[in-house]
């Protein structure tokens, strides 16, 4: 086990050297002065000159590179237009536009897409995995026809389509829902749950139908398999089967599939984000990408990088503790 | 369909057809036993299958359209890029229901520009379909070369492919594709510059076939591989064959149903990804008639009474993508009925 993590850890941080690599090429490699870009369209030639200069453009990149992740490791410092702003470790890169360590504005916006996500999650494993292992059980009956119909429909349904339907029926017109929006669970965990339920619903509905389809296929392939035969022939209860033999068994996949939903979710449901106007990290991204707030992607990609590596391994991990017939090596 | 009997004759003796009765008690007896290809049956599972024929029928109509959108605006009498705002009323709303749908404007009228739908509409499928096909060529073609060379050639090669592969798939697609695509455009063109509306859709395509080709290549080293041992292409090997005959005349034949399957289930994919790149305001921008950014247009009205402009554009892209999901569904059940059900 140990052996297997430390393998995976290695892996997994070359990946993440080489995604930041990229990264940094794309961003500072390109021909237009990054300065240009960085510092908007109504810039002067002088503060180009000091945005360059602070960001160390005029160095080469290798050394660039280098102090980047001297700055995510030790934390470094940047001049800002004759001041000196402070990014601690780790730093991700400092925001020329809003005038701040972007790890600021990452730890603004990540609670929210945080926030969507986890109750999302709970929507459609839930939802979807119940109404796959229900299908599958009832296989060939109306609810499975019904249920896996409805799916097929919903898995074609792009998030802005249900969330747009979703926000004229129960907010413009009835008025049912409050338009959606973020508060600290912290601060007021019931205004926190009722501005988030129309994300939740729409990207919960969404994945349902994708997760039931797949824990429908999975069950009914688990329920031909000798151990179920083997628990029927001695005389379990259909119930205790179902639930005990068949459930575990094929629940294991979706574990994985779950887990790297998880991972590629954190990093920014972007298009939920922005259908509901919630300043989550990839709607921050999309308008960073707007006003051309490079360092921000960069950071962006990053963290959603590192969600998916890492998500990736524990994912791995897990499933060599729920599937007893999986050895790590 | 591999259980088919070789040496199965269409006159085979009586013998033969009582057997097929006993071992298919529901079919005739008298069925004459004739002996198919696995692309023949697939066909025929296909052209029995209802919703097969019914998204058949709806993607060719939306290609005809897409592909005629020209002819058609001559018969409308309409161009997409007139504007008609002499038929808003004073918020820039258009007059009349539902968006302003009439006998002379189908759709009615987009909000703001006055321009008709229906014309905006049929362009933007246009778009939506060239980047979609495009897309989904390079990056299934991309993923059949890594992944045919990563399971054939095995070793060092296929460990760096496959480390590629988990490298890519690593990278947050959204994301990177938000930050990239915005890259390019100002590497390529000065701010402030019009970036053409070709050059867009080329880089869109460009990034969708970049991030597109990782689950093709897994599916067919995963192909490749289970093939590779094989006694033809053993033997194929013993008569001498090299390389590239082996890989593209005796492996891609056998594993093409696999990647027509792919194909199929990735231009709904892409035709999705590219209205949400363009409702973000990535994508497509004006004046490029495109239906995800119709949407992205649309949304901004949906608070006004007159929502038609937000439904309209997003119901046609969900029944494209329904359509080409329920194509692509009934192909793979078609040429592999194990697979899904």
């Amino acid at each position: 086990m140990l052996r297997f993590l430390i393998k995976r850890l290695l892996l997994a941080s070359t990946t993440l050297v080489a995604i930041s690599i990229v990264t940094f090429l794309l961003f500072f490699a390109v021909p237009t002065s990054p300065a240009w870009v960085m510092c908007g369209r109504n810039c002067s030639p002088e503060r180009i000159a000091q945005v360059e200069q602070s960001l160390g453009l005029d160095q080469p990149i290798t050394t660039q590179y280098t102090d980047f992740v001297k700055g995510v490791f030790a934390g470094r410092t940047f001049d800002d237009a004759g001041t000196i702003r402070e990014c601690d470790a780790p730093c991700l890169g400092y925001s020329f536009r809003s005038q701040e360590p972007v790890t600021d504005s990452l730890a603004r916006t990540l609670p929210v897409t945080l926030s969507i996500v986890i109750g999302a999650m709970v929507v459609f494993l839930t939802v979807g995995i119940g109404l796959g292992m229900l299908a599958a059980l009832r296989k060939g009956s109306v609810f499975d026809r019904v249920a896996i119909g409805a799916s097929v429909g919903f898995a074609s349904t792009q998030t802005y389509t249900l969330g747009g339907v979703l926000l004229l029926v129960l907010v413009y017109s009835t008025g049912i829902l409050p338009n959606p929006s973020y508060t600290p669970i912290t601060e007021n965990p019931l205004a926190w749950a009722s501005g988030l339920l129309l994300p939740w619903i729409t990207l919960g509905l969404i994945n349902s139908a994708l997760y039931a389809r797949l824990s429908r296929a999975q069950m009914i392939e688990t329920l031909t398999e000798d151990f179920v035969r083997t628990a029927r022939a001695k005389g379990l209860p259909a119930r205790t089967v179902n639930r005990r033999h068949a459930l575990r068994a094929a629940i294991t996949p979706l574990v994985t599939i779950a887990g790297v939903d998880l991972g590629s979710y954190l990093g920014g449901v972007v298009i939920t984000e922005s259908v509901f106007s919630l300043n989550g990290i990839g709607r921050a991204a999309a308008d960073a990408v707007a006003d051309l707030n490079l360092p921000l992607v960069m950071a962006t990609v990053l963290v959603a990088a590192f969600f998916i590596v890492t998500m990736n391994i524990i994912v791995d991990m897990l499933y060599a503790v729920i599937d007893p017939r999986v050895r790590l090596g | 369909m591999s259980n088919t009997p070789a040496a199965a004759d269409s006159r085979s003796p009586g013998t033969e057809d009582t057997a097929v009765a006993v071992l298919q008690p529901d079919t005739t007896a008298a069925k004459a036993f004739v002996g198919r290809s696995p692309g023949q049956l697939a066909w025929l599972r296909l052209k029995r299958d209802r919703t097969a024929f019914g998204s058949a029928i709806t993607v060719a109509v939306f290609i005809l359209v897409a592909l005629l959108a020209p002819v058609i605006s001559r018969l409308y009498g309409m161009t997409p890029t007139a504007g008609f705002s002499d038929k808003l009323n004073f918020e820039g709303l258009p007059v009349g229901y539902l968006g302003g749908i009439s006998g002379e404007h189908w759709l009615g009228l987009e909000a703001g520009s006055g321009r008709d739908l229906f014309m905006q509409l049929i362009f933007g499928l246009r778009t939506s379909l060239i980047i979609a096909f495009a897309a989904a060529i390079i990056s299934i073609a991309l993923g059949v070369v890594v992944g045919i060379v990563s399971g054939y050639f095995g070793g060092w090669v296929d460990q760096a492919l496959t480390w590629l592969t988990d490298f890519m798939l690593a990278f947050p697609f959204l994301v990177f594709a938000l930050a990239i695509i915005p890259i390019i455009n100002t590497a390529l063109y000065d701010v402030g510059e019009e970036v053409p509306g070709s050059f867009r859709i080329t880089v869109i395509i460009a990034v969708f076939a970049l991030f597109g080709w990782m689950t093709t290549a897994r599916l067919v080293r995963g192909q490749v591989l289970s093939l590779r041992e094989r006694e033809y292409v053993e033997a194929a090997r013993a008569a001498g064959a090299g390389s590239a005959h082996i890989l593209f005349k005796q492996l891609l034949p056998n594993i093409w149903a696999p990647i027509l399957v792919a194909f199929s289930l990735a231009l709904p994919g892409f035709i999705a990804a590219e209205a949400a790149l363009s409702f973000l305001n990535i994508g497509v921008v004006e004046p490029t008639p495109d239906l995800g950014r119709l949407v992205y247009y649309g949304r901004q009205w949906l608070g006004t009474p007159d929502w038609a402009y937000f439904m309209i554009p997003a119901t046609a892209v969900f029944v494209v993508v329904l359509a080409f999901n329920l194509l692509g569904d009934s192909l793979r059940d078609a040429l592999d009925p194990k697979a899904g059900k």
